[in-house]
């Protein structure tokens, strides 16, 4: 039988991670399609304690813990570091959450992709800063139930959109993921790894404790925030988009928030307030795809 | 070869000479300068270097701290309010034993806004495990830039440089160039101990900890601080026998005999030297002690320099709020445990860049002949 996954495993066994925790599978995919030429640069998030105490590791690949809002700049020192000494070759990734990413990080990471640095930015979205205990990130969705928002006062306003920040820099490769979907994400990794210059890529990770949710509904979860066109699977390339999975109908969002408890407390008007939303994005998202790919051909 | 050199090209200067191999920088008065010159250093290939244009102080200094990491010479340059805003991760560089540079405009910080100088921006990152160097001259500055990588790098702390701004940042001096031979022979390429290449393994660098580890790994970081004082000497040694040039971390100005002596640091122990001249031609026994290093701080010579001595006196160009000037609690504390306690006069002396003349430096001299300490801060300059 011939395996679409690399089979080399970069993460061991021991991770201090929670039950089902959606980090840990984007990791474990990350590297294998990244192989043993990589470092990893990581911020404060789940991974700093995930990976495991001293003297411990659970990444195969040398790995730099750094500040929590400096994952972007960190890899463009190391980066540069390791170019003046003419290794040009290995691949230096930043490795942050959300909160990392969309809130504390998002200056280092402007810069980082402004400049084009020949890094690749990952981004393990759990949709909230899970590392500290479920705290409201830019990035958790409306709806959304965490200790900063709690159910009578749940988020209000809408996740921040990081993907189109990274394309309004007119970075070489942006493109979202889900740990539901692992080949979708390695071709993606793998892809990025070949382009010299800025690469992000921002991968939905879900996290039962955060979610509310039992620990084996995690993969369950993400699928489902696919399918359901919450999260849509697409790359931006040169600025030209491409959706890389449209679900034919999208299956009923009750199916995906119903899951979790962190929107148990919606009422119908909510849920219809995300329906909204979602058709909205993804009407937006086609007409890019439409529009950049017309575009592409005039210039 | 003798160049004329501004304080801040100085610094630029010793960056090419030292081989920086990674700058990141960020512009900020009245640094500015010096980024502008590596950067056209960089780009006309004097400087075979990469030239990181970061968009802040935090990240010039989280991309020094990555190139660093992975085995390169890394250097920075700031002040103030970049200085202060790169406060983490100067914190984050000396824990995780990286020996950057870094060269530092002395420039109040605000509100209000003040581009003029004073130590508060560096005095205030007293505990940032970083070795610390105040420099008068901008001969001084160049050769500093070279011993601070020397020393940085065997003891795998971090280093910076400090100029007053102005008075020495933009200020011209004929500097001799030091002979880039003999540069590269006194400071070899960077040979870092680990340096990330994934052929060599696959270490975490800097995991979670519990007290386990965390208090011995503070005290190594102690020791590599009181090691380095052992390698600043050892390294002026060697640095005078190549360059002809010796700057201790306490220099005296006409102190053999003096019965008093003041401790300043910066630009001010130019000053001061005038007064002290003018004192000396009125019969008065005083001498001058410039305080060059900062951290670790050099307790011993402090104590040589105050020994026998009828009287003392500090200048800072700081304040340590609701305490004193810092450079004035250090040496009353390195004292204390020795026998003799003369007594010591605190001055808070031009702060915001007022200008400290020679005459308001001989006042200063007179109060310590003349007069005891009333109290622990005696503002000098100021319109009270």
């Amino acid at each position: 039988m011939k395996y679409s996954i690399p089979q080399e495993e970069r993460v061991t066994s021991g991770t201090v991670a929670c039950q089902g925790c959606g980090a840990v599978l984007a990791m474990r995919y990350a590297l294998k399609a990244l192989g043993d030429d990589t470092i990893l640069t990581l911020p404060a998030c789940c991974w700093s304690v995930i990976d495991g105490p001293f003297p411990y590791t659970a990444t195969k690949v040398p790995l730099f813990h750094t500040a929590f809002e400096t994952a972007a700049i960190t890899a463009s020192g190391i980066r540069n570091g390791l170019s003046i000494r003419g290794n040009d070759h290995t691949n230096v990734v930043a490795w942050a959450g959300d909160g990392g990413t969309a809130d504390i990080g998002l200056q280092a990471l402007s810069g980082a992709v402004e400049r084009d640095e020949d890094i690749l930015y990952i981004c393990y979205d759990n949709e909230a800063y899970m590392n500290t205990g479920i705290q409201r990130s830019g990035s958790t969705p409306y709806g959304a139930w965490t200790t900063t928002t709690p159910v009578r006062h749940f988020k209000k306003e809408e996740k921040k959109n990081v993907m189109e920040i990274m394309v309004a820099h007119g970075i070489r490769y942006a493109a979202t993921a889900s740990i539901s979907h692992p080949e979708d994400f390695i071709k993606k990794v793998s892809k990025a790894k070949e382009i010299r210059g800025a690469k992000y890529i921002q991968i939905f990770a879900s996290c039962p404790p955060g979610w509310k949710m039992q620990a084996d509904f995690s993969v369950q979860a993400a699928r489902l925030a696919v399918q359901t066109g919450i999260w849509p699977l697409y790359e931006v390339v040169d600025g030209v988009y491409k959706v890389n999975y449209k679900p034919k109908t999208f299956k009923p969002l009750e199916d995906y928030l119903g899951l979790q408890g962190r929107f148990k407390h919606l009422k119908p008007e909510h849920i219809d307030h995300i329906r909204k939303q979602r058709d909205y994005r993804w009407k937006l998202l086609e007409a890019k795809v439409k529009m950049t790919e017309e575009l592409a051909a005039e210039f | 070869m003798k160049k004329v050199l501004t304080g801040n090209h100085a610094v630029s200067y010793g960056a090419m000479i030292a081989r920086a191999e990674v700058v990141a920088a960020y512009p900020i008065t009245p640094q500015t300068q010096i980024v502008e010159k590596l950067s056209e250093m960089c780009a006309d290939g004097d400087l075979d270097a990469r030239f990181i244009k970061v968009e802040s102080e935090h990240s010039a200094m989280a991309a020094c701290i990555g190139a660093s990491a992975s085995g390169a010479r890394a250097f920075t340059a700031t002040s103030s309010q970049g200085l202060a805003l790169m406060d983490e991760m100067l914190h984050w560089a000396s824990h995780a034993r990286l020996p950057i540079v870094m060269a530092n405009i002395n420039r109040s910080l605000g509100p209000p806004w003040t581009i003029w100088t004073d130590q508060n921006d560096t005095i205030s990152r007293r505990d940032t495990g970083w070795i610390q160097f105040y420099c008068e001259s901008n001969q001084e500055v160049i050769d500093t830039m070279i011993m601070a990588f020397k020393i940085a790098e065997q003891v795998k702390l971090p280093a910076f440089l400090t100029l007053d701004s102005f008075y020495l940042s933009h200020t011209s001096e004929a500097v001799e160039l030091p002979d880039q031979k003999l540069v590269d022979e006194y400071l070899p390429k960077y040979q870092a101990e680990t340096d990330l290449d994934p052929t060599k393994g696959s270490p975490a660098y800097g995991s979670l900890t519990t007290d386990q580890w965390y208090f011995e790994l503070q005290i190594k970081m102690q020791r590599a601080m009181e090691q380095a004082y052992d390698v600043i000497l050892k390294e002026n040694d060697l640095f005078k026998k190549v360059f002809g040039r010796s700057y201790l971390p306490v220099e005296g100005y006409r102190t053999d005999d003096a019965d008093y002596v003041v401790f300043v640091s910066g630009t001010i122990a130019s000053t001061i030297k005038d007064a002290i001249d003018r004192a000396r031609e009125n019969g008065i026994k005083v001498g001058s002690a410039k305080v060059r290093l900062f951290r670790p701080f050099p307790k011993t010579m402090i104590r040589e320099m105050a020994k026998g001595r009828k009287r003392l006196g500090v200048i800072d160009r700081n304040i340590s709020y609701g305490s004193e000037g810092a450079f004035f609690t250090e040496i009353k504390s390195a004292l204390y445990s020795q026998s003799e306690h003369p007594e010591i006069h605190g001055f808070i002396a031009g702060l915001g860049g007022r200008d400290v003349t020679v005459d308001s430096a001989y006042e200063m001299i007179r109060l310590v002949v003349e007069t005891s300490p009333e109290k622990d801060i005696n503002w000098q300059g100021a319109k009270l």
